[in-house]
């Protein structure tokens, strides 16, 4: 019993699930469900669909190089049954994980963290242009409409300053 | 020459049912038209064709007979003696003589028509030759219709005859009736044949075949032979005498030591050294039948005695002993066909006797030097001068120890029955494990562990690997610690009202593209709803939208202001004039005593009102006053003439009257083309 990867989107394949699909050149092609299927039926290259694990190693949104990732070997020479072998590896495979997770989870804090100034600066301007939308800045009076909206990034001209006119 | 299968003679019909056929075939194969008037050569071919034909007819009909049958010199003399004592010879050999004759003097009769045919003066004359002639020809076959009678018969028994190969491997049973020989044969081979207690069961010869030595054998189960002068035999014991006097087979003389059979161990004694001439340059063996009933120790002193001389008999010169059973074989195999006792010790016994008779024989014959020459038997050459003994297990010297003890090996098998049998037990695979510790053999051992797949992982110096990788992240830990604050934000956050505020605005920008997403699919089309159902609660109220304005921070004054001008309002006003702005009251109220008139609609076509009279507009309507309403109506109609004109009874008619009116579906155009419609 083992548990493979789809060939398009590099999920695990559990016992009783997908299609594999033998090529006339007896290329195996194993797949996790349809929708991996028929993109591959129509001859979508995984590396440019966007939600696929290799899509996401090529342009750098996932950790993928790394040590831990060695661990994992498909091993082709079969090892003589050893109890102490078993027993570490399988302990292993746990701190592995928690490993692996924090290693994750710290990519991408720094992926992500890149984007939050970006963000901050654009919510804000959002506001500044929109504010017409949900208030008004003028002194009580309402000038022509056209005009209403459309106020320069200014900073005398905030929210602020005119609910305390009012 | 169709030695062993008689089945393909060509069926012989009836001497009546023979003339119908040829003469039948005559006439639907040539032309069968002829007149008085054509010239007389063209008759007298006509009529000769005819006399031809059928002479041709009877010739190949006459011709495949006599060669389909076998002629009873050119077989083998098994055969011929089998067809003779089946058939008479003599008879048989007459038969066929006979259509050979009449056969020619077909063609003789045939030869003096066309003869006289050829000078044949009238139409009249030439068909009276051709009568005769034909008539000639049938009156011949039916004096021989006896001998074509005899000869169907013979071909139906004779298609009915074992194929017997008289050259192969043969195993002749042969004695008294109802000693068994049937039983034998059916024990040993396939063939089915009938076992009864009464004496003469088996008519003819039986075959079947067996296997010894991956070699097909033939066995022949002979009827049973009475101990008579030769002259005195009827057909059936013939049969066997003719089978054991020709073929080159090993004979079983079956002895019924039980007597059960009706005749003593005397007469068969007897029997034995009468045909003894026939066992003549033959491998002979004589068995021992019905050892269950009567066991050869309880035999009386004299039956002992015949069978000892029977047994000198086989081992003497006259019959044809070889092989190395000189030691062994010195008292007569017993058997018994009911328990199957010794069934097979004799058959082998027979089979090895007529091989090594066969074998002598062809390698004292000149072909065997031929073949001799031509084998080789290769030996291989060493390659190099390692030596490759043969592999001999490790245990070997135990396994043999323990066999010589005569311990009984308990093997899976017996396992397996032990616990419960095939569909209970399940074997256990462990025990044969070599580990380097044998505790761990009946370790059960996880293949998947948290979506992985544990083969994937182990390895020996794991615990190192993963000792040095848990290094390496406690630094890359640390490292991350400190610079913390390298990743503080540089831009201030939000604060809560800014985070207000951007909540109120994304929601009001998805309300305008809903907004617009709805106007636009409905292409300006949509229906107004009416206020009262719009807004059923009153909550559209000019006092609302001053308040949601105001909360945004706008004066909202001119803004209800324009409101209210374009609202209808609902200020009663008792005037006569309904033409005034502000609108008017509830139209019921004011219905009495004015007089209801009508703004639109085909009765009022009808009517001819002069003047089209505006009506105060419904309240909840949303018009301001009869002007209004006047253009809403007109609307209306406009709206409604496309409709009506499709003589539709609302927009959700559909219904085509007719599917396919004629004329636009068929015809010619006056002129264009009509490639479509």
């Amino acid at each position: 019993m083992r548990l493979e990867k789809c060939w398009f989107c590099s999920s695990t394949i559990y016992p009783g699930h997908g299609i594999c699909f033998v090529r006339n050149d007896s290329k195996l092609f194993k797949f996790c469900r349809t929708k991996c299927h028929k993109n591959f039926k129509m001859k979508r290259n995984p590396r440019k669909v966007k939600w696929t694990k290799v899509y996401r190693a090529l342009q750098g949104k996932d950790l993928c190089n790394d040590t831990v990732f060695q661990f994992e070997r498909r091993r082709n020479r079969p090892l003589k049954y050893n109890r102490e072998i078993i027993n570490s590896t399988l302990s292993a495979l746990g701190k592995l994980d928690a490993i692996r997770s924090r290693r994750t989870n710290r990519f991408f804090e720094n992926r992500v963290n890149k984007a939050k100034d970006v963000k901050f600066v654009h919510d804000k301007q959002l506001i500044e242009q929109n504010i017409g939308l949900v208030r008004s800045s003028h002194n009580g009076r309402m000038k022509d409409t056209k005009d209403s909206n459309k106020i320069k990034l200014d900073a005398s001209m905030t929210l602020f300053h005119s609910k305390q006119e009012e | 020459m169709s030695q062993y299968n008689f089945k393909k003679i060509a069926t012989v019909p009836t001497a009546k049912d023979f003339i119908d056929i040829v003469l039948s075939k005559t006439q639907r194969q040539t032309p069968t038209v002829i007149h008085r008037g054509y010239a007389i050569t063209r008759i007298r071919q006509f009529y000769m064709r005819k006399v031809k034909y059928t002479q041709q007819s009877w010739h190949e009909k006459l011709s495949r007979i006599l060669e389909d049958f076998p002629r009873v010199d050119d077989v083998h003399p098994f055969y011929s003696d089998l067809l003779n004592v089946l058939y008479d010879k003599d008879h048989y050999k007459l038969a066929l003589g006979q259509l050979n004759t009449a056969r020619n003097i077909i063609d003789k009769i045939s030869k003096d028509y066309v003869k006289l045919l050829k000078y044949g003066d009238s139409l009249y004359r030439c068909k009276q030759l051709k009568r005769a002639a034909m008539g000639r020809m049938c009156t011949m076959m039916k004096k021989h219709a006896a001998s074509l009678a005899y000869l169907e018969q013979v071909r139906q028994h004779m298609s009915r005859l074992p194929s017997i190969d008289p050259n192969t491997r043969t195993i002749l049973v042969c004695g008294y009736p109802n000693v068994g020989k049937s039983s034998f044969m059916n024990k040993v081979t396939r063939a089915d044949v009938e076992v009864q207690p009464y004496a003469f069961t088996t008519k003819s010869i039986y075959v079947g075949h067996t296997d010894y030595k991956y070699l097909r054998w033939q066995v022949l189960d002979t009827p049973g032979i009475l101990d008579r002068p030769l002259d005195e035999r009827n057909t059936i014991e013939m049969q066997s005498i003719t089978a054991l006097a020709h073929l080159r087979a090993v004979v079983l003389y079956v002895v019924d030591i039980s007597e059960q059979c009706g005749f003593t161990i005397k007469q068969q004694s007897d029997l034995f050294h009468s045909i003894a001439p026939l066992f003549a340059n033959k491998p002979l063996v004589v068995a021992l039948n019905k050892t269950d009933v009567a066991k050869v120790e309880e035999l009386k002193e004299s039956d002992r005695e015949l069978l000892e001389d029977m047994r000198k008999f086989v081992a003497g010169p006259s019959t044809l002993q070889l092989g190395e059973d000189d030691g062994e074989h010195q008292q007569l195999p017993t058997m018994s066909t009911l328990s199957e006792d010794g069934v097979a010790d004799v058959k082998n016994l027979c089979c090895d006797r007529l091989l090594a008779m066969r074998v002598e024989q062809k390698l004292a014959g000149r072909r065997a030097g031929d073949i001799l020459n031509r084998l080789h038997v290769a030996q291989p050459k060493a390659r190099d001068s390692k030596s490759r003994p043969p592999s001999i297990p490790a245990n070997l010297e135990e396994m043999k120890a323990r066999k010589a003890r005569g311990e009984k090996i308990i093997t899976e098998k017996d396992l397996q029955e032990q616990n419960g049998g095939a569909g209970v037990y399940s074997a256990d695979f462990n025990k044969h494990y070599l580990l380097a510790n044998d505790e761990w053999k009946y370790d059960v051992v996880p293949e998947i562990y948290n979506g992985k797949n544990v083969a994937d992982f182990i390895d020996p110096e794991i615990e190192a690997k993963l000792a040095e990788l848990e290094r390496e992240e406690e630094e890359l830990e640390k490292q991350w610690e400190a610079e913390a604050h390298l990743r503080e934000p540089k831009e201030a956050p939000l604060t809560e009202e800014e985070k207000q505020l951007l909540g109120e605005i994304k929601l009001r920008r998805k309300k305008l593209v809903a907004e617009h997403r709805r106007k636009k699919s409905v292409a300006g089309n949509s229906s107004k709803i009416p206020a009262s159902k719009a807004d059923p609660e009153g909550k559209r109220t000019t006092r609302n939208m001053k308040d949601s304005l105001e909360s945004m921070g706008l004066d909202a004054d001119k803004a209800v202001e324009r409101a209210r001008s374009q609202s209808r309002g609902r200020k009663r006003e008792r005037s006569s004039s309904r033409f005034q702005e502000g609108g008017d009251g509830d139209v019921d109220e004011d219905m009495e005593g004015v007089e209801k008139k009508r703004t639109h609609s085909s009765r009022s076509r009808s009517k001819s009102v002069a003047k089209r009279v505006a009506q105060t507009p419904a309240s909840g309507s949303g018009l301001k006053n009869a002007e209004a309403n006047i253009k809403a109506q007109r609307l209306a109609d406009l709206a409604q003439r496309k409709s009506s004109k499709k003589a539709r009874s609302g927009e959700g008619d559909r219904v085509i009257v007719t599917k396919m009116p004629k004329h636009l579906f068929s015809g010619k155009r006056g002129n264009g083309k009509t490639d479509r419609r």
